[in-house]
């Protein structure tokens, strides 16, 4: 197969969410002994984008989206031992910590988010439902995150967002890493209320703002 | 006399319920449901089920739950604060009840959605006291001036002080129930007086998929044993938390209830216990959970109907809407789920006054909603033949010039067999623009002004709140909390 014909059936297989075909292509693409870091450029990142378009577009709505996402997923794990053992380093747009507070055990919200933030470049960090406060801190310093994303559901556990972002101040990491939130109670307001570095309504959303704050 | 036909709406053929159930039996059974909480698990583990005890997974046997469904009482009886007025939940009767828990309130002079404070409270409280068509009062409002360890506690205190109504409320923490059911209690004069006499139900909310918190487990259990009534209220939203079709979510719906039918049972043989719930369908869009949605509205009815067959007090959150104000689509979504409701035979629903994905509270939409629940109570009562013979002697000696207005019959009947609203407009045009074409939501607050001013607080006997008000600082004080915000 032409390297040509391979990004475009990648292309095609991550837009209409073929996982057992995005997968096998990856592993042509490591048989083949292909440039990865190029197939992964040049033929699952245009699917995610096109993904994006026609969410944007109205085509699409959340089944599409997190099937493709999760496409994406299968195929950079197959991919991901090549590339350590090749001791190469995939161009990532930024490491992100990512749970729902403590208290709060809805995730699906979060799942998205974190789903299209991986599926979009980023480096995720999922530390599931009901997280302690101190644990994003703690994560985040670990693995020198860029970002903390917090999602909450509840009214009641909303105001872990607030407590994250005081002891982040109080531990002096103000500013060292920025905040996200998100979650049905969330606003643009709550965000300006509590000092977030920004707020995303839903999964696209919050893809933009962590791209924004990265400055890409 | 003929007999009043009470329309009914049913969605599903008896087959398709026992299917529905079946198929629940079965997954609790093979797949088992995760339950979080010690005191269950040994309950069940007592009852000679198989639980692992490291991931919390309990597998229920079809005859334990049937067991435990025999003893749940089909229908439970509220009792105002007064202990006098006696409201039957069970059966087709419906009750009406505020939204619970709203974060917002709908500011009507901004228009704005604002945070709730004390007076907010106080204002709702009084308000719901004074709508007949809103049988019970609901915690409905959370008051951004108290501190959150004891919001769930002042929220019902408050609803005490101010509303005779029986209350629909929950915990938001374990340590929680302890407080609200002493508040309880000092209002019927004591732990078993509340028992006999029950003043609230207690909401306990799954976690969907086939989950049971420890804090809502403790809820059941704890209030099975005050003999407070549990409202079970699963949650699934199609597509995200539960399956995609409505007879699939249903038959998760179905398992998490009976588990919790369960519980109750196992923590007090014949506790009441109501089967409930707030599903809805998933936005696959926008990710939200539309309660005016008319597939939310069929899950409703379609779980109703199913625990009508298992012989337990229904409850659902309907007649409420998405709606961000008191436009046409609150109207519509509000009077669809009312009606639907009631023609369901729902016995509790929740849900007026919401707005904004049962997140906000408006005053003014509550008192709009109050007219349409009133609508909806007269189509449930039917049409009745009233007298016999129904007309002919009524048309005895008829003439162009007989007239119906003044005819004793008329006078007799006319407010019995149709209702006049305060607050739909009936006006002519010309009546309307003299009246300044006001929108209803501005009807609305006008008609909000005019109780509050003119009905006085429903305060409780004065001895009593100082019992109530004991217990609050003695719980507030215990979690550090030195002030609180007076209640006007």
């Amino acid at each position: 197969m032409k390297k040509e014909e391979l990004f475009a059936r990648i292309e095609k297989a991550i837009i209409e969410g073929l996982k057992s075909e995005a997968v096998d292509l990856a592993r042509e693409a490591v048989r083949a002994k292909l440039d990865l870091t190029e197939v992964i450029e040049k033929g699952y990142v245009p699917g995610i984008q096109k993904v994006g378009d026609l969410w944007e577009k109205g085509d699409y709505f959340l089944p599409e989206l997190i099937t493709s996402a999760e496409c994406m997923k299968a195929a950079m794990a197959v991919f991901q031992p090549e590339l350590d053992k090749a001791n190469i380093k995939t161009k990532t747009k930024g490491k992100v910590v990512i749970g729902t507070v403590e208290g709060d055990i809805h995730d699906i919200g979060k799942n998205l988010v974190a789903s299209m933030l991986s599926a979009n470049g980023f480096d995720v960090v999922d530390l599931g439902a009901d997280v302690k406060l101190d644990k994003f801190i703690e994560k985040a310093e670990e693995s020198e995150a860029d970002f903390i994303c917090l999602s909450a559901l509840l009214t009641t556990t909303m105001v872990g967002q607030r407590t994250l972002i005081e002891r982040l101040k109080q531990k002096n990491l103000g500013g060292k890493f920025k905040v996200l939130v998100g979650g049905a109670p969330a606003n643009q307001k709550w965000a300006d209320e509590i000092g977030a570095d920004g707020y995303a309504e839903n999964a696209m959303l919050a893809v933009k703002a962590a791209k924004r704050l990265m400055g890409a | 006399m003929i007999k009043t036909i009470r329309p009914k709406l049913e969605l599903l053929s008896r087959r398709f319920i026992e299917k529905i159930i079946d198929e629940a039996y079965e997954i609790l059974d093979k797949q088992g449901i995760f339950v979080e909480n010690k005191e269950a698990l040994k309950l069940f583990i007592q009852a000679g089920m198989k639980v692992d005890k490291k991931t919390h997974r309990v597998h229920l046997k079809r005859r334990l739950i049937e067991k435990c469904l025999a003893t749940a009482p089909a229908v439970i009886k509220l009792y105002d604060r007064t202990g006098e007025r006696e409201y039957v939940v069970g059966g087709d009767e419906v009750h009406f009840d505020p939204g619970s828990a709203a974060v917002t309130i709908l500011d009507h002079k901004t228009g704005e959605e604002r945070k709730p404070v004390t007076k907010d409270l106080v204002d709702y409280c009084r308000l719901t006291e004074c709508l007949d068509n809103i049988h019970f009062q609901s915690t409905g409002l959370i008051s951004s001036d108290v501190p959150h360890p004891i919001a769930d506690i002042y929220r019902l205190y408050a609803g005490l002080v101010f509303s005779r109504k029986p209350v629909v409320t929950g915990t938001f923490r374990v340590e929680s129930f302890r407080p609200m059911k002493d508040l309880l209690a000092a209002v019927r004069g004591g732990d078993k007086e509340l028992a006999a006499k029950p003043l609230a139900i207690f909401d306990a909310c799954p976690s969907p998929p086939l989950k049971w918190s420890n804090l809502t487990t403790q809820s059941l259990i704890d209030s099975a044993r005050a003999g407070i009534p549990s409202e079970l209220i699963s949650m699934g939203m199609t597509g995200a938390t539960s399956l995609v079709t409505i007879s699939g979510t249903l038959v998760q719906h179905v398992a998490e209830n009976l588990c919790g039918v369960a519980i109750v049972q196992l923590a007090k043989k014949g506790a009441p216990v109501i089967f409930g719930g707030s599903p809805s369908s998933f936005d696959m869009r926008r990710g939200t959970t539309p309660m005016g949605a008319i597939e939310t509205m069929m899950i409703d009815a379609g779980y109703t109907q199913i625990g009508k067959y298992l012989n337990l007090p229904t409850h659902a959150y309907m007649g409420l809407s998405d709606a961000k104000t008191n436009d046409a689509q609150a109207g519509l979504e509000t009077g669809l789920g009312a009606v639907l409701g009631a023609l369901a035979g729902v016995n509790v629903i929740s849900g007026p006054g919401m707005l904004d994905f049962e997140s906000c509270q408006s005053l003014e939409k509550l008192v709009i909603d109050d007219e349409i629940c009133g609508m909806a109570y007269r189509l449930i009562s039917g049409i009745a033949q009233r007298e016999d013979p129904i007309a002919t002697d009524k048309f005895e000696g008829f003439s162009p010039e007989t007239q119906f207005l003044s005819m004793p019959h008329t006078k007799k009947w006319y407010r019995t067999e149709h209702s006049y609203p305060l607050i739909a407009d009936r006006d002519t045009y010309d009546a309307w623009v003299a009246l300044g074409r006001k929108p209803i939501a501005e009807r609305a607050s006008e008609q909000v002004e005019k109780i509050l001013k003119s009905n006085p607080p429903a305060f409780i006997e004065e001895d009593v709140r100082t019992e109530l008000t004991r217990i609050l600082t003695a719980y507030a004080k215990a979690n550090g909390i030195v002030s609180l915000p007076e209640l006007a």
